[in-house]
């Protein structure tokens, strides 16, 4: 018998009213995702990508099918207990201004109760697991941080009450490519070692091959692909197979021009 | 003599822990009920279109009356409420000062409250409003930890606007028996005591600035998390409003209230009045610069106890009667009108203030005009100003049907300016008031009535229900009955509209008490 996914989407459907008339968000989706896997989904602006990642936290409802956390129907939770055990880590950070670091890192345990002196040393160690130094940021204001400082206060909080899940939408798009694959690859590290279930949003398919397990590929609200990027890669469908090809591409010129023996 | 040693900067220093403690008082707790109200109504209103769109506009109209018009009107409105619960359950409550004005300028705050808290919540990033949902927030944490917090700034302008607004608007209360820093203006406007004017702008502009520096320190502390900035504006707030209360506490509840009208004969009767009842003995405060139909009903509720009326005027605005009847029989029928309302005509002063139409002498012998009969034939090619009341009251109905009066044009001024305005040909005639002291001044005619078209306007005492038999009051004023005549009130009038020391509503009432002492004894 396999075991229950984390996060299982059965035939999801959501749409907006998009003015005229009803833009179909997301059509008739059904992906899972196992305990401890690392999720990444791909497409472009409009896939519905970010529409089926908050659905998952309730910040969205479905319209029809399903959706489950835990093996529970996230419709019979309630949405605020829901958030609370779910990290999410936001496009551009999305930490309050008007909060110090250690105020936003500490924004879940407080609203689940947590005496403040163990909120205390949460954000201490909190701040220590995302390479942020304690004494000289816990106090600063978001606005004082730079770009990557802020999203790894983002992670910090999305992981401040010892979620089992997380969401990440487009965590690292605004970055600079060297401050962004260094976060990439610690985040990944702190994914393996506490053992999380991650789904992350992304329009980067190199980055979602260097970081997830598994990648679903969107596009216009319905779910074309997903698997390995090795199981991607034999993909038959135009859509996987042009966006498969720029990190190609990339790999086989970053080849040729860096030889392999550059230290010598 | 300097403008500094004026004595009446003192005299208005004098005054000022009264006035400015009412001040305080009203607007403060206008302020707070205004934004009682208006937080709440933005905050549940911001994301609905259709009643953020109806409270705006209800809000915005309000703002368009005048406050004047709007304060006038809580005046009536609340006397019917009175009346309503008196009648339904058995209490009633005063419809006159400070409630009525506390309802009118908070209803006066609110538009900037309102537009500045739904503008600045629904300012507030989408993006972090969904973050707050995201870490787990319900809506009502979001609202206070993020979206009011981040709407700050915004909220706070609105605030400090609407309390601007209401401190400076507060000194129109003094109409409708409010004692504010506006009793300052209204008085110095009537008696031409500029002292007075100038000393209730800087006073009202003053504690608008100190109230609006407190609120941007609380506004800053807030913004800074800075628990002592916060604290030093609220206790800033606080001990305004606590300095203003220990007087008002410490003073002994006078016995007596004199009641004014806003024009200059009135506040040196109400002096006169207050003079008499000191000297046998007895406490006497006014309230000046009421409005013509604020005063009658606050001697009917018992509000003020005292105060000096006209037959003419009770006669066509109180009982709404159009005839005119001849002057002892007018009384007559007052007397016992009065009397059903337990107001007692106490007696007459002796002088009449009636409407009269006046022109200059020398231009009224030069057209050969001595009656109203002789101006109506000149009348179309002339021009009349009156009061802001005259022309439609119905002396001037009266007038121009019994005289066939139609004038080129008409005017509305402010009285004191009229008679200026027709000595100096500014316009030709003028509806003045025949015990105007600047008639005398400016050597000006008062046309004669022949037709009888404009009642008696006997100046009258009337005291409230429950001093119906209080013979100390009644005997303190005995003597002043009969005693004034119309020649006296002008003098007295005029001395009251000069510009110096001498000329205060007290020093005139004083001088005015010495007329009185002397034709008794002779």
């Amino acid at each position: 018998m396999p075991a229950t996914p984390m996060i299982a989407y059965a035939h999801v459907v959501k749409s907006f009213d998009g003015g005229a008339e009803r833009v179909v968000a997301v059509d008739d989706v059904s992906l899972e995702v196992a305990e401890g896997e690392f999720l990444a989904i791909v497409g472009g602006s409009g896939s519905g990508k970010t529409t089926l990642l908050r659905l998952a936290n309730r910040l969205i409802d479905v319209d029809r099918g399903s959706v489950t956390v835990e093996g529970e129907d996230v419709l019979a939770a309630d949405p605020v207990k829901l958030r609370r055990r779910i990290g999410y880590v936001f496009q551009n950070g999305g930490l309050f201004p008007h909060m110090s670091v250690a105020a936003n890192i500490g924004i879940t345990p407080k609203l689940l109760g947590t005496p403040s002196d163990k909120i205390t040393a949460r954000v201490d160690e909190l701040l220590e697991l995302v390479q942020l130094d304690r004494t000289r940021h816990r106090d600063r204001l978001p606005g004082e941080l730079s770009g990557g400082q802020r999203q790894r206060v983002g992670v910090a909080r999305a992981l401040a009450a010892r979620p089992r899940i997380v969401l990440m939408d487009e965590p690292f798009g605004a970055l600079d490519p060297l401050t962004r694959d260094a976060l990439g690859d610690d985040y990944r590290a702190l994914h393996k070692k506490l053992g999380l279930t991650t789904v992350m949003i992304t329009h980067d398919m190199t980055e979602a091959i260097l970081l997830a397990d598994r990648i679903a590929v969107m596009r216009t609200g319905r779910l074309l692909a997903q698997g390995t990027p090795a199981e991607l890669s034999e993909s038959s469908d135009t859509y996987v197979m042009e966006l498969l090809r720029t990190p190609r591409r990339q790999a086989e010129r970053l080849g040729a021009l860096l030889p392999r023996d550059s230290a010598a | 003599m300097s403008i500094l040693t004026d004595p009446r900067w003192s005299e208005a220093l004098g005054h000022l822990s009264d006035y400015l403690g009412n001040h305080v008082r009203v607007s403060v707790t206008a302020l707070a009920l205004g934004l009682v109200i208006s937080l709440p109504l933005a905050i549940a209103a911001r994301n609905r279109p259709l009643a953020r769109g109806v409270l705006l506009g209800l809000a915005s109209i309000v703002q368009t009356v005048p406050g004047l018009a709007l304060l006038a009107l809580f005046y009536p409105l609340l006397l019917a409420l009175a009346s309503l619960t008196l009648g339904w359950f058995g209490f009633g409550f005063s419809a006159f000062g400070f409630l009525p004005a506390v309802l009118a300028l908070a209803l006066y705050s609110m538009l900037p409250v309102l537009r500045n808290t739904i503008t600045g919540l629904n300012g507030v990033d989408p993006a972090l409003v969904e973050a707050a949902q995201g870490v787990g927030m319900t809506p009502r944490q979001s609202l206070f930890s993020v979206e009011l917090p981040l709407a700050l700034p915004v909220i706070m302008a609105g605030i400090r606007t609407s309390a601007v607004w209401v401190i400076g608007t507060a000194t129109l209360s003094t109409p409708i028996g409010q004692t504010s820093l506006g009793n300052y203006i209204f008085a110095g406007l009537q008696t031409q005591n500029w002292v007075f004017v100038l000393f209730g702008c800087f006073a009202s502009a003053a504690l608008a600035l100190a109230v609006d520096q407190l609120l941007a320190l609380i506004e800053n502390g807030l913004r800074h998390q800075s628990r002592a900035r916060t604290l030093i504006g609220g206790v800033g707030i606080a001990a305004l409003v606590a300095a203003t209360l220990v007087p008002a506490m410490a003073r002994s509840p006078s016995s007596y209230i004199i009641g004014a009208k806003t024009f200059t004969e009135q506040y040196v009767l109400s002096a006169l009045v207050a003079e008499r009842l000191q000297a046998s003995g007895l406490s006497a405060s006014s309230r000046e610069g009421l409005g013509s139909s604020v005063i009658f009903d606050a001697l009917a509720t018992g509000d003020i106890d005292v105060y000096v009326d006209y037959s003419g005027t009770l006669w066509a605005n109180q009982f709404h009667h159009t005839d005119i009847r001849p002057r002892e029989e007018l009384l007559a029928e007052l007397k016992t009108l009065l009397a059903k309302q337990n107001i007692t005509l106490f007696g007459e002063l002796g002088f009449e203030n009636a409407y009269a139409l006046v022109m200059p002498k020398a231009r009224a012998e030069q057209l050969g005009i001595r009656s109203i009969a002789d101006l109506a034939a000149r009348a179309s090619t002339l021009s009349i100003a009156g009061d802001y009341e005259f022309f439609s009251r119905p002396e001037w109905a009266g007038l121009q049907k019994a005289y066939g009066l139609s004038f080129r044009t008409q005017r509305q001024m402010q009285p004191d300016f009229m008679y200026a305005a027709v000595a100096s040909g500014e316009v030709d005639v003028i509806a003045g008031y025949t015990s105007d002291g600047l008639i005398k001044k400016y050597d000006l005619i008062v046309l004669d009535d022949p037709r009888h078209a404009i009642p008696p306007y006997d100046a009258i005492v009337l005291l409230a229900p429950k001093r119906a038999g209080d013979e100390p009051l009644q005997a303190a004023l005995r003597p002043l009955l009969g005693k004034i005549s119309i020649d006296t009130m002008r003098e007295a009038n005029l001395r009251a509209s000069g510009n110096d020391a001498s000329s205060s509503p007290a020093g005139v009432a004083r001088w005015l008490w010495q007329q009185i002492e002397h034709s008794s004894k002779r």
